[in-house]
This record gives C-alpha cells, structure tokens and sequence, in this order.
C-alpha cells in the first residue's frame, strides 16, 4: 500500500530557499544593460488631458525614453474585459469599460498612469517624473456611490449617459409578497469598506526581448501568468509560444495581482522589443496604494421579513457597488455578494439587485474575500438587528434558521461569479455552530461571566456569526506529473503561487499515488515554458482544481509504472506496489525496479515500441467542477472594551472551519490565521479613504494602517470539522479566504454587545475607536 | 520611492559640522538618526539641498549623570541608548517608561534624542518629555552658545528656535526631586505608533497634599503643551478623585487643540485627554505617595 | 547628480569599497549593488520591517538609511545565517512553526529576532509578539511567529549547551 500523505502536516518543501534568502523574487532579476521604469501618475482624480509635456524630462542625463498614451499610437487600446460579462443572468445589464493601461484623452482617477519613463536607474526615472507636466482641464470628482447614479453627476464614462455601470437583479420566490405576511420587518443601510490588497512584495515585471531567437522573456508577479501570456501574445502579434511567461516567487498576492491589461503586461514588453534591452518596473508602496486595485465599497440597502418565532421568510438586498474607473473584472465581487447573503440560512424569498457604479476612485477587483464577506456581513448584522427586535439570543436566531445538513446539496436558485446556479454542494453548518457555541462556553458566559462583569462595571461582549467561503470555481486547471531518469518527480503546472504551500501540497498529493517521498517531488508553478494551460490564483481554487489534476496525472502515471513494471517483473500488476521510491512485488519487496531505472525505459532510444506508446513516466490531466465548492465555518469572539476611549482587545477568538479535507491541516490553519488578520484588520484598522477631490489620503502605512502581531488576539483557537466535497475525489474545498471574510460581522456583534447599555446599531464593517466612541455619543443622545 | 539628489557632508567633529552648517545655510540640513527625514525624502515631500550628517560626530553621543541628580543628554544619543540606560532608568523612570512606545526598536536604534527635539514633531514623546522635565537645550553655532528652557524652544508644529546655522548639541535634564512620582499614558492607533492624545504627569507629594505638579500633552495641538489649571488647582491640596476628574475634564475643554483626521475627531480626542490627564495624574499621585 | 562617495563597509563579514551616491538608500546598495537579494523591500518609508538588517549588532532598517551612513560599519543580512543545508536555529523554527507562507517579509523578521534573543533569550509569548511588532506580515496572523521566536530561544539554548 503506499501510504497517503493526504491530511498530514508536513513541513514545507519551500521553506528552506525563502528562509534563507535564496528565492528570486521578480526585484532581485537583474540583467546587463537592464533599464528600469517609473510610471508617472495623475495628481487629478478626473480631468481631460490637454498636454503632457515630457521635453524637460526626457534631458535628464540617464533617461533613455519616456512614453505617454500618444506615443503607443495605435498599439494603445483598452481592454480586454478580464471576466466576461454576466449575460447568463436573464436582464442582467453590463456596460463594459476594460482598463485602460495608460490614460488617453482623459483621467479617471488620482493615480492613473499618463507617462511611462525608463531610465539608467530607477532613482533617476524618478526625477524625471519631477519634470513631466501635465495640462488639465479639470472635471468634477465623482466618489459617492449613490450620488454618482443621480441625474446632474459628473460623467467618469461620457458616453454611457449615467454613471451606471451594472444593473443585475436576481429573486427566488417573493420577497415582496414574504415582506406583506411577515410578522416583522427591518431594514438597514449597510456600508461595507475600502481596503487594499497589501501584499507586502508590491507588484513587478521584468522583459527581456531576444531578438536573435524571436523571444519575449518576462517574469511578472501575476496570479494569472497564462492569461497574462496570451493577452501579452495579443497585443504584440506574437505566438504564445513566443512568450515564455514566469513566476518568480511572490511576495504575497490577495488578489490585486490577478490584474492584466497594465502597464506591466502591455507596455513594459512593448518598450523591451522596442529598445531591445531588458526592462524592470518594480512598483512602489504609494503606487500599490494609488493605481492597483483594492475593494470591498458597496452600500446595501437590505432589509429582512420574519415571523416572531423567529422564522426568516425572505431578505431583499438592493446594493451599490464601487467599481472604480473601469469594470476589468466584470462583476465576480458583487455576484459574490448576491450569492453569499444567503448562503447559511434557509431563505425562501430573496430579492437582490447589484447597482455597480462607476467612480474616479481606483478600480475595484477582488480582493481576499471578494464579495463574500460583504454578504455575510449584510446578513449576520440583519439577524442581530432582528434577534434584538424579536427578544431572541442572536445564537437561537440563527439555530433555528440554518439549513438542515440533509439540505445538501442545495441549490440557492441564484446565479454565481462562474456564471451557473450557485449550489452549496456539502455541509453541516449546525456542527460548526455548536463547536464554537462549546468552546466559547457561550451559555456560561452570558447567563453567569457577563452579568457579573456587568456588575463591576465592565464591558466584554460576545460575538458568533456563521458564514460560507464559496470556493473552487471553474473554469479548470492543470498539470502534469513526471518521473525522472533520478527517481524523483516533476509536478508542473501553470498556477501561481503566493505564498499557499502548493510546493508541499502538491507534491502530498503527488506522492500519495507514486511513494516516493516529498522533498523528492519537485514542483514547478507557473512557468509557461514548461506547461502550457490554466487560468490562475483566485476563489481558492488551487488546491481543488490543481490538485485534483495532479491527483488523476499522478493516477495515471500510477497505471502507467504498474503497467510496465509488471512486464519487467513478469508479475500481475495487482501484486505490485510503489513505495519508497521503487516499483516493487509486495510479498517479495527485495524484487524491485526503482522509479528512476523504470523512467529509462520508459523511454526507450533504440528498438521498437508497440502501437499506441507514449513516452515517459509522464501524463498530463485537467479538471473542471460543474460549480463552485462552499467551505463554511462559525466565528466567535469576545472583546474586552475600554468604554471610555472606545479601545477594543480580541480576547478569544474561535473559529471553526470546514473546507472538506485538508490536504496539509497546518497549511490550512496558516491560510486561516492569515485570513482573520485581514478581516480584523478590516474591521477595526485598514481603511483607504478619499478626500472630496478624489485624493487618496492613505496612500502610505503611515495612513493606512496595516494589522501589527499586537492588534491579534494572543492564540486564535481554530477547530475543524472535514465535511467532504462531493465534487471530486480528494473531498477538497479550499480554505483561502475563509478568515478574511468572517471577522467584521462578528466583531460588530460583540461590540455591541459589550457597550450594551447604549443598544448600538453599527452599520459600517470597518470602526476606528473614534467611529465607535461617535456611535456611543449618538445612542446616548438618542 | 527613491530620494532626490542632495550634497552629502559627514563631518567627525563638532566644529567641523558648526562649521559646514554656517557655510550651508539655508540650504543646509541636519541629519541625526534620519528616521523622520528619510522617509520625508523617499516620498520626495522634503528635498533639502545639502546633508550633514552628524553620525560620525562621536562626541555628540552620551548620557552624563550630572551634580544635581540630572542628565545630560548629547544630540545624538540613540533612543535605544537611553531606554537601555540603567543611569535614566533611575534617576527618570517616566523617560524609560515612554521611551518603548516610541515606534519599534529598529528606529529607536536609529532615532536620536536630540534628533527628536530639533524635529519638534507635535506628535512626538521626546519633545513633550523635555518640556515636562524643564529640560534646557544647548544650541552652538559658530557665533556661540547659547541654553534655551523647553517652554521656549518649541514654535509650532516642526518649527523651533534653532536656526539653520544652530546646531543643537545637549539637552540638559534637571534632577527630579526625591519622591517624585510620574507617570505616562498614551492612546495610539496601534502600538508604536503616532499617539491620538498622549498625557504625561510628574507630581510631588507633601504629606497628603500637593506640593508640585506638572503634566504635559502633546499630539493635541501644535507643540506639546504645559498646562496651567493643575498647579492651578492642584497645588497645595489633597489630589482627591474628584479635584482631578475636574482637573482632567478643564484641561480638556480649554488647555488643548486637537485637530480633527482620518484616524478620529475632535471631539474624541478631547475625550482622551481628559481620561488620560486623570488617568495619568492618578497614577503620579499613586507613585508619588510611595 | 552629488559627486558619488567612497564607503568602506562591511558586510556579512566582507568589506565592501565602493563608489556612491549619496542618496542611495542602503536597502539598494545591499541588494542591487552587493547583489545580496535576500533582503527584501516593502514599503521604502521605514513601516513594514521587510528590509530590516543588523547595523553593528542592531536591527535596523535599511530602507530609510542612506549607504553613506553606514561608512565603516558591520552590516549582517540573512545570507549571514543558516545554508538551505544547514539552517540556522531560528530559520529552523520558523520551518518547523510554519512561520512564512510567501517568505516576502521574512528575512526582516528573522534579522530582528536576532537582535532580540541576543538579548532576551527567554522571551514569554508576550514579549515575542512585542519584539516582532515592528515587522508586517500579511499572510500569517504572527501567531505562527510568536511560537517560532519561542522556539528558536529554546534551539539555541540548546545549542549553547
């Protein structure tokens, strides 16, 4: 048998080479003669161009060009859209405006690019953008989502007419008629935040043009290197093949790295083939802040119908979402939203309507989350808003509503971000309720702790939420698994890797076919040279869609060692095994081929073969889910307030998560701890904020400020339960963006719960000790 | 981010850079532990003309214990050196209190004390230490020296009495009376960094009355601030909760001027200095008793 | 352009002479003109920690210090610890704690642990998590770190042993 390394916490095959300062990441490639470019960007949020005088600049000794939109003459063009419209979803409204990756004519927000200089050093192209200036004519700032689609707004796009960019409604039964017999009915407006990605490596790209051999060598720090490829082919005429597109190692992603159709990929191969010399750009902090994407800005206008015993009848949510200047990514956040609201409970009537608006602000694509936490949020804070009109616990609330684990897999009735009926397709979520409900001791603490705390004066509140991590979505990936002439194994794929652990995870999964040990399996993510499909790093996706196509190439391989190993052996295949690196006879382990010496001739160089043979311990395999897997979890908190500078402490945190089979469970609660950080930083530190003239005021960690090792709780507590997918063969689900997406409602709930004397009603996902103290001042005045 | 180009000088002695400063003039700058200045140059927002860096003058760099129970601090003593210092820790345990709060220990291994001082930055502790010790500044030029007290060294926000030719060299810190008490209390956004309303105190204790009081805010308003109402009040009585809730609650309302940005109002910073002057205050007093 | 400067510095225990300009920053000189990649940059003002080295024994940032101010000085980088063969205690648990996901930020968390157990050899999970708070990670919620620091004491007691 060999032995299954699936569910086991190996050590980290990749860890050795980031410990030690031996990655390459996309900074650290350096060539001869490299020139290097510095993007210079707009000051004004909108404005149409009328010069851009680049004359100064261009005498700087050291700068060797400098490009603005004119320059490109027609190879600038927009686009293409990164996510196709959503036309699956009859009435749906989508007018599409691909990035620009260079602004022509006109400026839509504050830090778009409009020139590009190269120069000897980076140090010098900064002091040519010194010199660059631009003539503006300015236009009025549009930044508020609702204002923006009144009549009178400024125009971001002149010829769409309004500031409406999508306008899809989706319902399942009647909410309407579910309001009109409902016992009760509240309605909120509910604003949810606007954070930024914040990997700590910001983003990069490096060409190089042979010009001998016709080939365009680039390594970018995209989460998608083959669309990023192909579009690249596109734009300059080229074969794919032409372009060998490679990930470095990368500094973190999160989302904003998914990004193509910028100055990176359009531009940066452009100028490389042009001066026929390699060229880095290796964006800056305020640059990550003022021109890549961020998210999650969407005002909802929701509101729940109930009876009093508690029983939901329907939801009807009617949101805003801020796209920014131009809608690359189509309408993946938003659908997120749609989907997730409700995702948990069982909801038999629900109305939803996604108004996606055009800003001069940057554009918004997914970031960690994506949506799904927005609708968790909207949902939760409608059931803690209704537990407190009803006289409920907000945890009986929610018992009582959840879906049954009898319900899966259950079909939502409401169209997802890939396009086909979102369909939960595994779940218990009343056992990850309860598990946290138990390791919280949530009764004892609300019936005996707090009533105590209370009488001293004290304000420790409590916080459980449930919520879903929709995962897995299509379209496919793959990769192919082969073993050398060494006896080790080759895993390659054209993923992306930020950070996940796939160089141990993969290889887990690998070996568990093959028996041959992890650190000797080798995997190469990301390179186009050496595979050729896929699509990229988003949704969680990887380990399911990857994996489960390393798991049937590994098969495949399997059969193919067992076939020819039983010829060599003149032994039935069905008495052989693979372990320890050899193909051998189970009752007779000393007769034994290694994996190594059955990759020769697997191969063979003279002779004949028979009809039908390929090569190579080698095969290659793809897989597509017919939808989405759903991961799911409960969060619990308690907060110790100091109610009178309105300074909350994380007390204990529990979080239980479900995302079917871990394939590496250490892995799996590094993704989650790193998850929650982001989600507390949403909720109580991380903010970009715009002045009334579209400056970004937080363009700077000075500004904007990003969770430190003293905002965490001391331990995050992560239990677990492993409710397998039914979608494909390992029972994965995906676990990325589970913590990101859970902490703001919960952390709501428990603020509320400790100032209880003021029965505050916060509405925002993101606080700061001011906002909450105001929210205090507001409920004491009322 | 990179900064622009400037002339660099790195004199090693004092005269030397006194030197270099008056030929420079305005267009000179110094450059201590660079922590606030180079950041300020990488975004390009400040571009001095010329450097002079004074981390090869030695002599700049010590802690002297003086006759009166003291300190004198050289410019560029490191923040770090002084929060290790078992000398400051005894003879002004407030300074080894604040000085952990002040960003993170890679900058305080950079940062200077009188580097701190000369930035006069509103938001910052050294500052606010020195003017709640009475500490004196000594400023040398090549025209000569000169001491200027705490209370009028500080402008407004980044600006002090020091000229470009000035050079400050030494803050004088005068001995704490025996059984002073003080103590500091901070409300920052996130640990290490910039305080939203900061409060330090510094009583003395005659029987169960007050016999001295000072206690400083900063962050609050242009330069950090001496307040008045409690020597005004305090003074010559038993410290009781409510004397200082009342304390806390004028100073609050009228010694302060907080601005309103991204990270909290006006309002709600008024409200953190009046809970951390009675927070602060209570625990000088507390200290003081002992 | 400020006529370019002549430095002695030395570095992981060579010493370097070279010629530059006064404005470049140290995190460059280390990595671009020494080609020592290992250390990392994040955000050029002085916050996340990526580019943290040791300047004479003490962790700094190398970001917001010009090379010119380091003249004469002792620089230790990560490539001054552990081989991916032989690893050093530190580096060992943050393997074993499962202390990096992408590595990005790392080099500038294992050069302030240094400093810090050099000096605290004992630290409690507090003091761990006060002593690293000046680095950002983004992918693992410190917690990982927190233990990883506390190991690494424990290794290298042991190691002193």
């Amino acid at each position: 048998m060999t032995e299954s390394l699936i569910s086991k916490s190996i050590k980290r095959n990749e860890d050795p080479r980031l410990l030690t300062g031996n990655s390459t990441f996309i900074d650290d490639i350096e060539f001869p003669g490299m020139l290097h470019v510095a993007i210079k960007r707009s000051d004004y949020a909108h404005g149409v161009i009328k010069s851009i005088d680049t004359s100064e600049a261009k005498k700087i000794p050291g700068v060797v060009a400098i490009y603005t939109a004119e320059d490109l003459g027609d190879y600038w063009k927009a686009g293409p859209l990164q996510v196709p419209p959503p036309t699956a979803i009859p009435g749906a409204i989508f007018h599409a405006r691909p990035l620009e990756c260079i602004a022509k004519n006109k400026i839509r927000f504050s830090g778009e690019p409009i020139a590009v200089v190269v120069a000897e050093s980076r140090y010098i192209a900064e002091d040519a953008l010194d010199y660059i200036y631009l003539d503006v004519e300015m236009l009025d700032y549009v930044g508020d989502l609702e204002k923006a689609v009144e009549p009178g707004s400024a125009l971001v796009h002149e010829d769409l007419g309004s500031n409406l960019a999508a306008d899809v409604v989706q319902e399942v039964g009647n909410y309407e008629k579910a309001a009109a017999e409902a016992d009760v009915v509240i309605k909120k407006r509910i604003v949810t935040t606007h954070v930024a990605g914040g990997a700590i490596e910001n983003r990069g790209f490096v060409a190089q043009w042979d010009d001998n051999m016709k080939i365009l060598n680039c390594w970018a720090t995209t989460q998608g290197p083959i669309p990023m490829r192909n579009s690249i082919a596109r734009y300059l005429g080229l074969m794919e093949n032409q372009i060998r597109m490679i990930n470095p190692s990368i500094g973190g992603g999160f989302g904003p790295k998914i990004m193509s159709s910028q100055i990176d990929d359009v531009i940066i191969p452009w100028i490389a083939m042009k001066l026929k010399k390699p060229i880095k750009w290796f964006e800056d902090r305020r640059e990550n802040f003022l021109g890549t994407t961020s998210e999650r800005d969407q005002v909802h206008y929701a509101e729940i119908a109930l009876k009093n015993d508690g029983t939901i009848l329907g939801v009807k949510d009617v949101f805003y979402h801020n796209t920014g200047a131009y809608d690359p990514y189509g309408m993946t956040i938003p659908l997120n939203t749609q989907t997730h609201v409700i995702s948990n409970y069982k909801v038999p009537n629900y109305y939803t309507e996604i108004k996606m608006v055009f800003t001069n602000q940057m554009v918004v694509t997914p970031v960690r989350g994506a949506g799904r936490s927005h609708g968790i949020f909207v949902m939760e804070r409608l059931l803690d808003a209704a537990a407190k009109k009803l006289g409920m616990d907000p945890v009986e609330l929610r018992r009582k509503n959840l879906l049954p684990p009898e319900a899966f897999p259950f079909k939502t009735g409401v169209t997802g971000q890939d396009f086909v009926e979102n369909i939960l397709d595994s779940g218990n979520y009343p056992m990850a309720l309860e598990k946290t409900v138990q390791a919280l001791e949530y009764d004892k603490f609300k019936k005996e702790i707090q009533p105590k705390l209370r009488a001293e004066g004290k304000h420790k509140g409590i916080g459980i939420i449930m919520f879903t991590e929709g995962t897995a979505v299509g379209p496919y990936e793959g990769a192919k698994v082969m073993v050398g002439v060494t006896g080790k194994v080759n895993v390659v794929c054209a993923y992306s890797n930020q950070g996940q652990g796939h160089y141990t995870t993969l290889a887990q999964i690998c070996a568990s076919q093959l028996g041959v040990k992890v650190t000797d399996i080798n995997v190469v993510i990301g390179d186009t040279g050496q595979f050729q499909w896929g699509v990229g790093a988003f949704a969680s996706r990887g380990i399911t869609l990857v994996g489960t196509a390393v798991h049937q190439a590994s098969l495949k391989v399997r059969e193919k060692a067992l076939e020819l190993g039983s010829k060599l052996l003149n032994t039935p295949k069905e008495e052989l095994e693979l372990e320890d690196g050899c193909i051998r006879i189970a009752d007779l382990p000393e007769k034994s081929i290694s994996l190594g010496e059955l990759a020769m001739k697997a191969n063979p160089t003279r002779g004949t073969v028979e009809e039908g043979m390929e090569p190579g311990l080698e095969a290659a395999a793809y897989y597509g889910p017919p939808h989405g897997a759903t991961g799911f979890g409960c969060l619990g908190m308690i907060i110790d307030v100091d109610a009178e500078t309105c300074k909350p402490k994380i007390e204990r945190l529990v979080l239980t998560d479900d995302c079917g089979t871990p394939i590496n469970p250490m892995i799996v609660d590094g993704q989650l701890h790193g998850g929650l950080q982001m989600g507390i930083g949403e909720s109580f530190y991380e903010k970009l904020v715009y002045d009334e003239y579209g400056q970004m005021v937080t363009a700077s960690y000075m500004d904007y400020l990003f969770p430190q090792a003293s905002d965490m709780p001391a331990k995050m507590e992560i239990k677990h339960s492993v409710t397998p997918s039914p979608l494909n063969p390992l029972g994965v689900k995906g676990i990325g963006e589970a913590g990101a997406i859970c902490v703001p409602a919960c952390f709501m709930q428990a603020l509320e719960d400790a100032l209880y004397e003021n029965d505050l009603d916060i509405v925002e996902s993101s606080l700061n000790p001011s906002m909450l103290f105001h929210y205090v001042q507001k409920a004491k005045s009322a | 981010m990179k900064p622009a180009p400037f002339d660099y000088f790195a004199p090693t002695s004092l005269e030397e850079a006194l030197e270099k400063l008056t030929d420079l003039g305005y267009s000179g700058k110094v450059l201590a532990g660079g922590q606030s200045l180079i950041p300020a140059m990488n975004f390009r927002m400040a571009r001095p003309a010329a450097l002079v860096d004074l981390n090869k003058v030695t002599e700049l760099s010590y802690i002297k214990p003086t006759q009166d129970g003291g300190l004198a601090i050289g410019t560029m003593t490191r923040d770090s050196a002084i929060e290790d210092s078992e000398v400051v820790k005894r003879l002004f345990p407030i300074i080894a209190e604040v000085m952990p709060n002040i960003a993170h220990k890679q900058i305080r291994n950079r940062g200077t004390f009188g580097g701190a001082v000369a930035h006069a930055d509103p938001a910052a502790q050294i500052p606010a230490l020195s003017l709640l010790l009475d500490a004196k500044m000594k400023i040398q030029s090549k025209k000569g020296d000169r001491w200027v007290d705490a209370q009028d060294f500080f402008m407004g926000p980044f600006m002090t009495v020091l000229e470009p030719e000035d050079l400050l060299t030494e803050v004088l810190l005068p001995g704490l009376v025996p059984g002073t008490g003080t103590s500091y209390k901070q409300i920052s956004r996130q640990r290490g960094g910039y305080a939203q309303a900061a409060a330090i105190s510094k009583v003395v204790m005659d029987g169960i009355k007050v016999k001295d009081v000072r206690v400083v805010l900063f962050s609050v308003a242009e330069t950090p601030v001496l307040t008045k109402e409690p020597v005004r009040v305090l003074v010559g009585q038993v410290p009781t909760t409510e004397a200082i809730e009342a304390v806390a609650e004028y100073v609050a309302q009228n010694e302060c001027d907080p601005g309103t940005d991204i990270h909290g109002t006006a309002e709600y910073r008024r409200n953190l200095v009046r809970v951390l002057v009675r927070r602060s205050l209570t625990e000088a007093v507390e200290r003081a008793r002992k | 352009m400020a006529d370019k400067m002549k430095v002695k510095i030395t570095v992981n225990g060579t010493l370097y002479e070279r010629e530059v300009e006064p404005r470049l920053l140290l995190s460059d000189f280390i990595r671009h003109d020494l080609g020592l990649t290992g250390t990392h940059v994040g955000c050029e003002h002085g916050l996340c920690g990526a580019c943290t080295v040791l300047m004479n024994g003490e962790a700094v940032r190398s970001c917001i210090l010009f090379t010119v101010m380091a003249d004469g000085a002792d620089i230790k980088t990560v490539e001054s610890l552990g081989t991916m063969e032989k690893m050093h205690p530190i580096q060992e648990a943050f393997q074993e704690k499962h202390a990096l996901q992408c590595g990005f930020c790392t080099p500038g968390f294992l050069m302030t642990t240094v400093e810090y157990l050099g000096k605290n050899p004992n630290p409690t999970a507090e003091e761990a998590r006060e002593a690293i708070d000046g680095n950002f990670c983004r992918c693992t919620g410190y917690e990982n770190i927190v233990e990883a620091v506390q190991l690494a004491a424990k290794k290298m007691a042991a190691h002193e042993q």
